[in-house]
């Protein structure tokens, strides 16, 4: 194992992330703080509690998974395209590293900045509402996974992608609408029994509820059912990596 | 010496069908010079990209340091430098921090004293902290050797090392060259620049068409192959080569005041005395005579065509 390249390109893309602090971590929080001043101060005092929670407090798993899911699909797609754009991907390719090394650096960079993003929404929230964490580990570890299952479907995308439009593609046709459907602003008991049916075929749903859950101890859906969802999610994208590996698909011929 | 670089029929078809490359065989001794001639298109780059591992061979085996590149691609892949054709490099990234990056990326415990030793040898130290984009043209081609000598490998592929570099630049990269080569440092540069290879190779390899037509050293390839041409030059004027001469292969100088004799350097028997002896008996007086050794250009220019 080339722990070595595998530090070098972890620091490296972290030094991007701190380069780049204003666009890759104020414009979120202050993104998140404007969500809470809208939906949980503006409309959340005409809502009273969702399953005996505050609205202000219920929106924030929501939220944080959102900026989570995004923050890391964008980094992670980003960190590999950009090299590919600028013909750098050539010293990846002729370096001493197998491809999982390639993987681990770029996605655990990408999975840091995103949890360090979500640390900072998680901490930001404390000032505008209370809120309990009923089950710290449990929280720690959806939120973890997430970042990482997340960060391995940017790498994907940055790697199909070839150019900047499809880099934008699939974070904003599909991962957005999934996020802001999977329940980040209501339970999904909230919706008619016909939405209900059709919003459980939203992946998102499971993350979010499972991560709600880890806070207040409810959820839209089983936590095991939770679990499942998310080790199934991060397996898929495992294996298609591992397919990317194997055929070099659009990084080597 | 040893072998430093062993490729045996390697070939590569691309996904379209295109065969860029035909059962290549080539062995680099190490601490030479080689430099891969060839026109555009000839399979150079596809050759290089397949020995530092970022196109798979379709066949055939190469070994790096006895090292197979697919399966001890590690070490075989540790003793390799690369510096690319083209200027890849991020502009954002700072000199040091980017040549720092690919140390690392090469598994190389950060060494700072190292790089700088590195990046004042391509007088770069200057500019450690500048980002690449406030660089000028040659200046990123420097980065981009320190970037692929920051492992210290002992093989380096320059690929066009010198394409579209200015006059000044390239001899400088020739001195760069020839420094690395006192170094201990293998050099494989592939050109169309003949004048490149003539300057800095110790030997030279003609590729075209994905195949090697021939790999020599380069003294003994000028002397091989190269032809010379003997002109005489007459006190007369003719319209044609006299019938006495004809069975000597002459050609008429301009103007018809001179004979070109083309002769091998290398046959046993260069024919240049019983020629001067008929031109004499020709009854052609002599004014001058001169000799031209024909240039590796005029070489690799034939070779081509005759592959053709």
């Amino acid at each position: 194992m080339n722990l070595e390249a595998v530090r070098a390109i972890y620091i490296f893309e972290m030094a991007r992330f701190f380069r780049t602090l204003m666009q890759s971590f104020i414009s979120p929080v202050i993104s998140t703080s404007l969500y809470f001043v809208v939906f949980g101060t503006a409309i959340g005092s005409r809502i009273d509690s969702v399953e005996g929670i505050s609205y202000g407090a219920f929106i924030v798993p929501g939220l944080i998974m959102l900026s989570v899911m995004t923050q890391a699909t964008a980094n992670a797609s980003f960190g590999i395209y950009f090299p590919k754009f600028m013909g750098t991907i050539y010293e990846l390719l002729s370096a001493p590293v197998s491809f999982f090394e390639i993987v681990i650096g770029y996605v655990g960079a990408a999975a840091t900045k995103a949890l360090f993003i979500g640390t900072v929404i998680f901490v930001t929230a404390h000032f505008f509402v209370d809120l309990p964490v009923v089950h710290p580990l449990a929280m720690v570890a959806f939120l973890v996974l997430t970042c990482i299952s997340f960060a391995l479907l940017g790498f994907i995308i940055g790697i199909w992608a070839q150019n900047f439009e499809q880099l934008q593609l699939i974070p904003l046709l599909v991962i957005t609408p999934l996020v802001f459907l999977g329940g980040s602003f209501y339970s999904v008991s909230m919706l008619p029994p016909v939405w209900q049916t059709i919003t459980m075929f939203n992946p998102v749903v499971y993350l979010i509820s499972g991560f709600r859950w880890a806070f207040f101890g409810t959820a839209d859906v089983p936590i095991g059912l939770s679990l499942f969802a998310i080790s199934v999610f991060t397996a898929g994208c495992l294996a298609v990596i591992w397919w990317i590996f194997k055929t070099g698909y659009r990084i080597k011929s | 010496m040893a072998s430093i670089l062993s490729v045996r029929d390697v070939n590569k078809v691309f996904d379209g069908g295109h065969e860029a490359l035909k059962s290549v065989s080539l062995e680099i001794e190490e601490g030479e010079i080689l430099a891969l001639l060839g026109p555009n298109g000839a399979g150079k780059t596809t050759l290089i990209s397949i020995i530092c591992g970022m196109v798979n061979p379709t066949g055939g085996t190469v070994r790096v340091g006895g090292y197979d590149i697919i399966d001890e691609f590690r070490e075989a892949r540790r003793l390799i430098g690369l510096v690319p054709q083209e200027i890849n490099l991020e502009p954002f990234e700072r000199v040091l921090n980017t040549v720092r990056f690919s140390r690392g990326l090469f598994g190389k415990p950060r060494d700072d004293a190292k790089l700088e030793t590195i990046l004042r040898q391509l007088s770069l130290w200057d500019k450690k902290d500048a980002r690449i984009k406030e660089l000028s043209g040659g200046m990123k081609r420097r980065v981009l050797i320190a970037k692929a000598l920051s492992h210290e490998p002992r093989i380096l592929f320059l690929d066009e090392p010198t394409a579209g570099v200015d006059v000044e630049l390239r001899k400088d990269m020739w001195q760069i060259v020839r420094q690395l080569k006192a170094d201990g440092v293998t050099i494989i540069l592939t050109t169309h620049y003949i004048e490149e290879a003539e300057a800095i190779a110790d030997r030279v390899g003609v590729i075209s068409s994905g195949e090697i037509l021939l790999i020599k050293e380069k003294a003994a390839l000028m002397t091989q192959m190269g032809r010379k041409e003997l002109e005489i030059d007459l006190d007369q004027r003719l319209d044609a080569v006299p019938d006495a001469l004809s069975q000597h292969a002459l050609e008429l100088g301009k103007d018809g005041r001179s004979l070109i004799y083309s002769y091998d350097t290398a046959a046993e028997r260069t024919g240049i005395t019983t020629l001067l002896g008929d031109v004499a008996k020709a009854g052609l007086v002599t004014r001058d005579v001169s000799t031209r050794q024909s240039s590796l250009e005029d070489i690799f220019v034939g070779l081509v065509e005759d592959a053709k």
